[in-house]
């Protein structure tokens, strides 16, 4: 029997590829618009994929440490804020799971996790995040609350050779421990409505978090009574050793970005995640028909703006796709997130042709129903650690 | 002769005792099934739009967790996103505090839910900020009273450039040449100041409305400057007739200095209502719902908060506390005010219930439980109209007592009379943005631009 995993979705903008927004099947001027993302999530919710991630950043010119990112005119531009357009999406799909991404370094901790918490209510159960370590010299910028910060990835290209990298990822921790604190801090219990004592709360059963950290401190419990999952899930992207420590150590699931399935074996090890951390191996997509098709597309692209990117590429059939997945699934991840180069394009194709293909080669895990995402992925429901605390005491 | 047009708005019920949650009919104030019945009811009804309070913490009696009414609410901003998708018409208004949030992060959060509604996007801007709430916040402590409007009036300024700052036609989505920006789409906001130092590109095109809808719900003569410059909408306390008639000449006297006119800021006071067949049975029934908002333990509670001291030992149907209240010590320099206050407020109170011979659970409903509008629901049509054409108000902000259903009957019985008289609307128009509900002056467009 074949390994079985699971795949999901990256949603941005016009799709990977920057010059995707050029392309005949894409709709640029729609891009921060309701029709075009509530149909993007209907169309990945009837995939049957287990979960969408949506990109974001502060600033206009995305992540981007280029110093012309912000005044360029040949990218596409303007977004929606992540967590908030995961919520618009929850009432109108079903069963995908909402990852929106957020950055650690600038928003206040409390209102990311009230946020990812409401997510939780309304969409039954399918939130998640995908924290974001850091900020650009232009997001700080925006803000104008502080001033040091990385300048971008040192020379060496390590994270572990700059302070201010180091920091960020220091933060982030912080960032999903209360998240996670925060999201227990209503026992599941709490609201008894007993009109005997004329009590709404018990309020034995909430906590304040008491959260001192080195970047910030949290005192009081979450207004948010706890979510179906109990916590939402908790992703990050990883491509080297300091994020792989963060992921082990924070995450719920990693992203990670093989450059071919014998690299797989290596990134397992170098995570040492364990029993309850998810990966996940990214792939950008292309895909048409024919091989021919879908590379005379690819140059097309790439000669308006080449494309430089984290993640193996492929670019060809729903077929080629689905022998990538499999080799992946042999190599020992648990799924594989798929980034469309273009928008609406290529998920329609992920749709429509890579997962039937996948789920008739018998390499797709199949929805078996379970009610929340971190369920669906197999991960426990965690209880509050205040209600564990108490019983052991 | 047109008649002047009431305006609703419909306040979602929050975390204090208007809220019976031992109604046997109460739902979930979590749920999103309760938002989205609420939603759907106010939408029915042609309301402007519907409101959510903010609590950035959960409120503590004695220093321990309040545990009588409901506590717990959803993310103001997350769930209007999601109502967004549930909803077609309806304007969506959030509290949301200036002191606790950073311009870029909320203009852009609001500037998302109002493209995702087309434009149906609302902000209430408070300024609450104590330590209490400031111990949720990488910003912590709490600003000076004068500081706070400072910085709401800043925020606001700088949450509107940043709107403003993409030209209408920003997007050009040029396949050909490539060009996906027109050159100038966009302005660079600056903003330097004692309290900010901004330097932006904002990222969220306009939306069809151009700018959220920006409500105001202070009181004090900082609060009044700050609703006349920035704000669109008042949610005021002021409801008795004479007192809302003289706070309407009052604010809106005072729009022309900022060159206003009158009809750029709506005043929407916080109205409850108990209905009946009869005169009657609606005032059995508001005595009823009192009766439920204040629970005995709830009356005590009330007074504790005022006396600061246990007061469990006294009967909520008996005479007021004879002992005097828990001020502290007083030496601690600019407390003294706050002391006499206290003791003022207490001596206030024992007067109010010897001359009204009051028990009490009976003063503390007087102070907390007194419905608005309480009547046939012809009588409550006509007295909102009174209020509306006589100019003591633009309308109401209407709240019920029970989650999620509390508007229901409202908009059954009432919303059909006062459309009726012709001081309602009967539909919405295709397309409106909450400005155009409220019949506000459109936002102009980027003039940077032009
Ligand atoms: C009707 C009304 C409703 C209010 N609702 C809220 C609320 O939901 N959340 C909040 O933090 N403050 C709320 N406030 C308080 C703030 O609006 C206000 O900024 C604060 O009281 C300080 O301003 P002031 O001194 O001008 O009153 C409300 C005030 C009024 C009058």
């Amino acid at each position: 029997m074949p390994d079985r995993i699971h795949l999901a979705v990256a949603l941005d903008g016009a799709g990977w590829h920057p010059a995707a927004w050029r392309e005949p099947t894409a709709r640029p001027t729609e891009l921060t618009s309701a029709a075009y993302w509530r149909a993007l999530a209907r169309t990945a919710d009837g995939a049957g994929l287990v979960l969408a991630t949506i990109e974001d950043a502060l600033s206009l010119g995305g992540r981007s440490f280029e110093p012309d990112a912000e005044t360029r005119r040949d990218r596409a531009r303007g977004r929606l804020d992540a967590v908030l357009l995961a919520s618009f999406l929850a009432p109108a799909t079903r069963r995908i799971g909402l990852v929106p991404t957020a950055t650690t370094t600038h928003p206040e901790p409390f209102h990311l996790a009230t946020g990812l918490q409401t997510l939780d209510h309304v969409s039954g159960g399918r939130a998640g995040v995908r924290l974001v370590a850091g900020s650009t010299a232009q997001e700080r910028r925006n803000f104008g609350r502080r001033t040091d910060g990385p300048a971008g990835l040192p020379a060496s290209g390590r994270v572990e050779d700059d302070p201010a990298l180091l920091a960020a990822f220091r933060e982030a921790g912080e960032v999903a421990d209360v998240i996670r604190r925060l999201a227990d801090s209503w026992e599941d219990d709490a609201i008894v409505r007993d009109l005997d004592s004329g009590k709404f709360l018990d309020r034995e059963r909430v906590h304040n978090v008491e959260f001192e950290g080195e970047f910030f401190s949290i005192t009081g419990a979450s207004i948010v009574p706890r979510s179906p999952q109990g916590q939402p899930l908790i992703t990050a992207l990883a491509h080297q050793t300091v994020p792989y420590r963060f992921a082990a150590e924070h995450a719920d699931l990693v992203f990670v970005t093989p450059a071919d399935a014998t690299a797989v074996g290596g990134i397992l090890g170098d995570l040492d995640g364990g029993d309850d951390l998810r990966v996940f191996a990214d792939l950008l997509v292309l895909v048409e028909d024919s091989r021919a098709e879908a590379e005379a597309v690819w140059a097309r692209l790439q000669e308006r703006a080449p494309l430089t990117t984290d993640a193996r590429v492929v670019v060809g059939t729903a077929a080629d796709v689905v022998d990538e997945i499999r080799a992946l699934a042999a190599a020992g991840v648990d799924g594989v997130r798929l980034r469309p180069a273009r928008l609406p394009a290529d998920l329609d194709a992920i749709a429509d042709r890579v997962v039937p293909a996948a789920a008739a080669a018998g390499i797709l895990l199949p929805d078996d129903g379970s009610p929340t995402l971190r369920e669906r992925l197999g991960l426990p429901r965690l209880a509050s650690r205040y209600a564990r605390q108490e019983v052991g005491a | 002769m047109t008649r002047r047009q009431i305006h609703l708005a419909a306040h979602f019920p929050g975390v204090n005792n208007t809220t019976v949650w031992t109604d046997p009919s109460a739902g979930s104030q979590i749920d999103f099934s309760s938002f989205e019945h609420f939603a759907r009811t106010a939408e029915r009804g042609f309301f402007d739009y519907l409101f959510l309070a903010e609590g950035l913490r959960l409120r503590e009696h004695r220093r321990q967790l309040h545990d009588l009414d409901v506590a717990g609410r959803p993310n103001t901003l997350a769930i209007l996103t999601a109502l967004a998708a549930v909803t077609e018409h309806i304007g969506l208004v959030g509290t949301l505090n200036t002191t606790f949030n950073e311009p870029y992060e909320l203009a852009r959060q609001l500037g998302t839910l109002d493209l995702l509604s087309n434009g149906r996007a609302g902000w209430n801007a408070v300024t609450s900020s104590d330590a209490f709430h400031g111990a949720n916040f990488r910003r912590g402590g709490y600003l000076d009273h004068a500081d706070r409007y400072v910085r709401a009036a800043e925020f606001a300024a700088l949450s509107k450039a940043l709107w403003s700052s993409w030209r209408d036609d920003a997007i050009e989505a040029d396949a050909e040449t490539g060009e996906f920006l027109r050159a100038d789409a966009i302005e660079r906001v600056r903003h330097e100041s004692r309290l900010f130092d901004v330097d932006a590109v904002f990222d969220v095109p306009r939306s069809p409305q151009g700018r959220p809808a920006i409500v105001q719900a202070g009181d004090s003569p900082d609060g009044r400057d700050f609703a006349t410059q920035h704000a669109d909408v008042i949610f005021s306390l002021h409801t008795a007739f004479d007192d809302a008639q003289q706070f309407y000449r009052d604010v809106k006297g005072r729009l022309a200095a900022n060159g206003r006119d009158e009809d750029s800021l709506k005043i929407l006071p916080a109205a409850t209502f108990v209905l009946g067949d009869t005169a009657d049975e609606a005032r059995e029934r508001s005595r009823e719902i009192a009766l439920a908002q204040v629970r005995p333990q709830t009356a005590i509670t009330y007074l504790e908060q005022i006396w600061n001291r246990d007061l469990s030992g006294y009967d909520a149907d008996g005479p007021l506390p004879d002992v005097e209240p828990d001020t502290g010590v007083e030496t601690a320099q600019g407390f003294a005010g706050r002391h006499a206050a206290i003791r003022a407020r207490v001596g206030q109170l024992r007067e109010q219930a010897v001359a009204e011979n009051l028990s009490i659970r009976e003063l503390v409903i007087r102070l907390t439980a007194t419905h608005t509008f309480v009547g046939t629901p012809e009588h409550v049509a006509s007295e909102i109209d009174r209020y509306v054409q006589e100019r003591a108000t633009d309308g109401f902000t209407v709240v019920g007592h029970v989650t999620p259903h509390g508007l229901d009957e409202f908009t059954d019985k009432v919303v059909p009379l006062l459309q009726e008289r012709g001081s309602y609307r009967r539909s919405y128009d295709e397309g409106a943005t909450l400005h155009d509900l409220l019949g506000l002056p459109p936002v102009p467009a980027n003039a940077g631009a032009r």
